[in-house]
């Protein structure tokens, strides 16, 4: 690779700043149409949708690409998301109810497309909050395992997306595509190393031969399988 | 702000304004249509001024509501046959035809017939009727309709004993109508329905303008139902059809989704759609920070409509 992707670390930082910003200036200058509430509410919900999908993005180019230095974006994305998910939770609870409680926990209670959305962003808190290198370290195998739950919480989010919608279904659709490529790579990816281990089990040194021979043929037929998607 | 008063003079002695104000619009429309030989409504001949000013305003209700906004009205509104969100519907619907524009009733009625929408407007009052708006999706608004009794013009077509019900069809126009050119999502055209004692109610109205202008095409034009305690689904837009009938209708979106929108559709704030409360609204031209209003039972008009369901499980018949 020529380019050096670690030099564009801090411009990333900023160009993630780049929504919010844009959001700033539609408030200020009156632009967000006739439910503003709702407009600033939506437009944080999608931008916490998008930075969670770009995070969930990073283990498949890195994958296809070798890129090195991948994981720092995943951090700091998964760390937009975080954010822009809090802001979208702020806006619920601050801009759109006033911290009305009562009718807060009423809302709650009965709007079931909501649940999916408290369990997408509890997922998003306790990812970020272990999300420091200390606390990697610190937590040793139970980390990756925690870390895996941003399946879950990209599941819930899309059916937080969908479940209040009241038929018009090609947005979230269109995320949902998404979504399933991402994962739908990595399970390819698992079913692959399964195969793959389940053939290196050692019958003697021929069957390793042969195992190590199979992991570049797959590994490759995996990249292609991606360059014509 | 439009401050209420209460009516002394007998609604008799009142000339109809529209009476009034249009003999010289409606010709000069008439001229227009004869010269261009194109569609130029009579309602919309050239003036910049509202058409109906200064209507008398219903006095069925006792409170008075400050209206929302009209530009706030005019640029969230759903309708699905063009788009399925409110930016692109609003544009889209400005293509809609609705020139000229008749108006079929029939069914269980002594007298059925099609009447030119200028003939229907001819024999009816109208008034300003301030209305509290309460959509499905729990948003609100505050709308002045310009508009005449439902029931006084179903009275002119004199129903039968056997009807029951008053079905409601929308203008089928896939020439302009994307959504029903692709078949996407209900079974055009859409259809709303009432029970005869809801149609006959003097709250329900048929709407033919907003703002003492008429109504803007994503709005409904040129005529659509205005249901106060109902949600906004029901006060359907465009009407070309009125059908009284001996049992209910099949409605667009209880088919569309039976467990979640009901036929009748009653406001009520302690019976939650099945996916999202209906405890509370956003109030439209409310600022950031401010509260949602707690959404009322019926939308506040319980004094005037609840005696229609008094022996009715509001929960069951939602």
């Amino acid at each position: 690779m020529i380019l050096r992707i670690d030099n564009l670390h801090p411009a990333t930082l900023i160009v993630c700043l780049i929504p919010l910003l844009w959001l700033s200036v539609d408030i200020a200058f009156d632009n967000l149409g006739a439910n503003p509430i709702q407009a600033l509410h939506i437009r944080l919900g999608d931008w916490s949708l998008r930075f969670l999908w770009l995070t969930l993005a990073i283990t498949p180019i890195q994958t296809i690409t070798k890129w090195r230095g991948m994981a720092n974006y995943r951090q700091m994305l998964g760390l937009y998301a975080f954010f822009y998910a809090s802001l979208h939770l702020l806006s619920y609870l601050v801009v759109d109810h006033a911290l009305m409680w009562r009718i807060i926990g009423i809302d709650i209670i009965e709007s079931s497309y909501i649940w999916f959305g408290l369990l997408a962003y509890i997922i998003v808190f306790c990812l970020a909050l272990t999300s420091p290198k200390s606390a990697k370290k610190h937590m040793g195998r139970n980390w990756k395992k925690l870390h895996r739950l941003i399946y879950i919480s990209a599941i819930a989010a899309i059916i937080h997306y969908y479940w209040q919608l009241k038929g018009n279904l090609a947005e979230p659709l269109f995320y949902l595509v998404i979504l399933v490529l991402l994962l739908g790579f990595r399970i390819l990816v698992w079913l692959k190393n399964r195969q793959l281990s389940k053939m290196m089990i050692p019958k003697g040194k021929k069957a390793l031969e042969l195992g190590e021979e199979q992991v570049v043929i797959s590994s490759a037929s995996v990249q292609d399988k991606f360059k014509t998607k | 702000m439009i401050i209420k008063t209460k009516n002394d003079i007998p609604s008799s002695e009142i000339t109809d304004p529209l009476i009034f104000r249009d003999r010289r619009k409606i010709i000069k429309a008439m001229l227009a249509t004869m010269l261009a030989g194109s569609g130029i409504s009579p309602l919309l001949a050239d003036d910049n001024k509202p058409v109906w000013a200064d209507l008398p305003t219903c006095d069925i209700i006792a409170d008075s509501l400050t209206p929302t906004p009209a530009e706030l009205v005019k640029n969230y509104t759903n309708y699905y046959e063009f788009a399925f969100n409110k930016k692109d519907s609003t544009k889209l619907a400005q293509n809609l035809i609705t020139d000229p524009w008749s108006v079929e009733i029939s069914g269980e009625v002594e007298s059925p017939g099609t009447y030119y929408l200028e003939d229907i407007l001819r024999q009816q009052m109208l008034r300003e009727y301030i209305y509290r708006f309460r959509c499905v999706e729990a948003w609100s608004m505050v709308v002045p309709w310009v508009g005449f009794s439902l029931g006084n013009l179903l009275k002119t077509v004199k129903p039968l004993s056997t009807a029951k019900f008053v079905k409601f069809t929308s203008v089928y126009q896939p020439e302009t109508m994307p959504k029903q050119r692709s078949n996407a999502m209900h079974e055009w055209p859409y259809v709303e329905g009432l029970r005869i004692d809801e149609a006959m109610h003097p709250l329900t109205i048929l709407a033919v303008g907003m703002y003492g202008d008429i109504l803007p095409k994503q709005n409904g034009a040129p005529l659509r139902l205005v249901v106060p305690w109902k949600y906004g689904f029901k006060s359907i837009k465009a009407i070309v059809k009125i059908e009284l009938l001996k049992s209910p209708p099949i409605t667009s979106w209880n088919r569309f989704a039976p467990d979640e929108y009901g036929f009748y559709a009653n406001i009520n704030p302690a019976v939650a759609h099945p996916r999202w409360s209906q405890n509370s609204e956003r109030q439209l031209g409310s600022g950031f920070f401010t509260p949602r209003r707690q959404t009322e039972l019926f939308n506040g008009y319980g004094e005037q409509v609840a005696s229609l369901y008094s022996d009715m499980d509001l929960r069951h018949f939602f």
